[in-house]
Formats: structure tokens, C-alpha cells, sequence
């Protein structure tokens, strides 16, 4: 993993692409982390009350244990996990090889609309980072 | 991989336990969180599984301050040390930019030390990065075992085995009673903090 430099002008367009795609939607809270648990970017008007830092470090081994698991099926690695609660559920989603966005919704958001939506940011979010 | 945040002056630092299986790294971390103030340390996180091992890893974050400006954020991470989960190990290390080695001073277990430091070196080139590069300090633990009867090996042994180029700061430390813990804390973010300074130019 090499060395990310990041512009304020550049953050400040991340933040743009998470609110007008993902907040906008109705996500309470979105998250980008790298896959060493750093955490890159953060929004939502919920993230105060969430350790964050405890969950950008969960979730880069949540992806490495289950990259292990989709190794031991044959693949090389899954691009999107999705875990549902009673009132919150969360959606993490791959971008490129290093970067992992979270994005958690309550259940007035449908899993199909999360998707989709981050499916569109990715790509920018993407561009952005590399 | 250092974090440095422009935005609100922060720089985040890795920094890793590594050590054999049951050598005291998780009880380094409980130590420094029951004895810091609320104010300069984080949440600390455990995975909970069953019996005494670390399956997964700990985490505990830290506030050490400022320094020209940038508030200093360090996280330390444990590892599992038992040899089968390995590539836990190698994922707690992507990133890394400083590890304390935590030595085992029981007789028996003198094997396992140099297994471990082999290993961290193997998992460190898997990274791209080596043991000369990264900021690294040992701690020979368990000292308050010496005089108790179960058979310890010497410093000057352990020196041989796992620092025998005095290449490392090292430290005598009782995790258990906390000696040399914050000695062993101090000196790898000093080293840390230095490192990441220099490799992203902050300082000359």
C-alpha cells in the first residue's frame, strides 16, 4: 500500500460525493477507511455517537477474515458485505484494492436503494483516491 | 502507513505489540489504559473470545500531545502470538510504522522468542518494509519471574538471542506490575513519531 496524499480541495470533493449521493439518500452515516483501519473520510450528522475508530479498525479485518473465507470458496475476494440489524444495518463496499466505504441505515432505507447508490459513488470515489 | 490530516492537524501512528504467544502483549495495553487519564486515551477494544488468547487483536488509541502544531494520535495494536494464526498477524502489520517486540523471559519459552522475531521479519518483508527500516524496540518481560523459582533466561541470553547487534532499544519490564512499560511506551513513539516526521517531511 503506498503513500496517500490528500488536498483539501480533494477531501472536500470526497465529502461532496458521500453527502449529495449517500446522505442524500437517506444513509445516516458514511464512512471511508483503507484497509489498514486508517479512517479517510467520515459524514452524517449520527457519527458522534459511534466509536469510530473501533469500527474503521473492525472493519479492515472484517475484510481480511473474509477475504480468507472467499479464498476457501474459490474466489479471491468479495467486493461488498452486508450486515443486518434490528434498527441500524450496515453495507461495506470495496473501492479499488485500499479503501472501504461504510455506509449505516436505518430500515427506511432499502438495501437495493444503498446499493445502487454506492455502486454510482464508487466509481467517482474511486477516481478520486487513486 | 502513517495518516497525517491537514484539515485538523492530526497525524496517526501505528504502532504494533508483536511477540510469542502469552508473552504478556494484551496485559502491556491493559496496563497503559488503567494507568492514562481519560482525556489522553480512547476506547479500548477487545475481540472477546473465550480463554485468555488474543484470537484477533487488540486496540487502544492514544492522544500524546502536540507537537509543532499537529496533535500526535498513536494506535496500538496487538497481535495474536500463537504460530497457527499468522495471517492475522500479517494483517494487523499492513500499515504498520512502529512495533514493540515483547520478549518472554521463562527458560521455556526461549525457543518461541526467536521463532517470533524470524517470523516478524518474514512478515514485515511480506509488507515491503524490514526490521533496519521501521522504528522497532524490544522489551525482555516477565522480569519479576527472577526471582521467583520458575527458570528465567538472563538478559545477557536474551540479548544474545534476539538483539545481539544491540541494534534496539531494549527494556526490562513486569507487565503485570507495570515496570517498564511507559519506558517501552516513551521510546517508540519518540522513535515512531520521528520516523513518520521525517519519511513525510515535516521535519528535516
Amino acid at each position: 500500500m503506498g503513500d496517500l496524499v490528500l488536498t483539501t480541495a480533494k477531501l472536500d470533493a470526497i465529502r461532496a460525493q458521500l453527502e449529495n449521493n449517500l446522505i442524500s439518500a437517506g444513509i445516516h452515516s458514511v464512512l471511508i477507511v483503507d484497509s489498514a483501519g486508517n479512517i479517510i473520510a467520515s459524514c452524517g450528522e449520527h457519527m458522534q455517537g459511534i466509536d469510530i475508530i473501533s469500527l474503521a479498525a473492525l472493519t479492515a479485518a472484517n475484510f481480511a477474515a473474509t477475504s480468507q473465507i472467499a479464498r476457501i470458496i474459490g474466489e479471491e475476494d468479495f467486493s461488498l458485505l452486508f450486515h443486518k440489524g434490528k434498527k441500524d444495518s450496515i453495507h461495506f463496499a470495496k473501492i479499488g484494492q485500499d479503501y472501504i466505504l461504510i455506509s449505516i441505515f436505518n430500515d427506511n432505507v432499502s438495501l437495493g436503494v444503498v446499493r445502487l447508490k454506492v455502486t454510482e459513488v464508487s466509481q467517482h470515489l474511486h477516481e478520486l483516491l487513486n | 502507513m502513517a495518516l497525517i490530516d491537514l484539515s485538523k492537524k492530526e497525524v496517526h501512528c501505528k504502532v504494533v505489540y508483536y511477540g510469542p504467544g502469552r508473552c504478556g502483549k494484551t496485559t502491556n495495553l491493559i496496563y497503559i489504559y488503567n494507568a492514562m487519564s481519560d482525556a489522553a486515551k480512547g476506547k479500548m477494544l477487545t475481540i472477546e473470545t473465550k480463554g485468555d488468547r488474543t484470537l484477533f487483536f487488540d486496540l487502544l488509541p492514544l492522544n500524546l500531545g502536540k507537537i509543532g502544531g499537529f496533535d500526535i494520535r498513536i494506535q496500538l495494536y496487538t497481535v495474536p502470538g500463537q504460530t497457527i494464526y499468522a495471517s492475522t498477524r500479517k494483517l494487523v502489520l499492513k500499515g504498520v510504522d512502529g512495533v514493540v517486540f515483547v520478549a518472554d523471559s521463562l527458560k521455556v519459552r526461549k525457543a518461541k522468542n526467536i521463532e517470533s522475531l524470524q517470523d516478524l521479519a518474514n512478515n514485515l518483508k511480506e509488507h515491503g518494509k524490514s526490521m533496519d527500516e521501521i522504528p522497532m524496540v524490544i522489551q525482555y518481560n516477565k522480569r519479576d519471574l527472577v526471582s521467583s523459582p520458575i527458570p528465567t533466561l538472563s538478559i545477557e541470553e536474551m540479548k544474545k538471542d534476539l538483539n545481539p547487534q544491540n541494534k534496539w532499544p531494549d527494556f526490562e519490564a513486569s507487565a503485570v506490575k507495570g515496570a517498564g512499560v511507559f519506558e517501552t511506551l516513551r521510546e517508540i513513539s519518540k522513535l515512531t513519531v520521528k520516523y513518520v516526521a521525517k519519511k513525510h517531511l515535516l521535519i528535516k
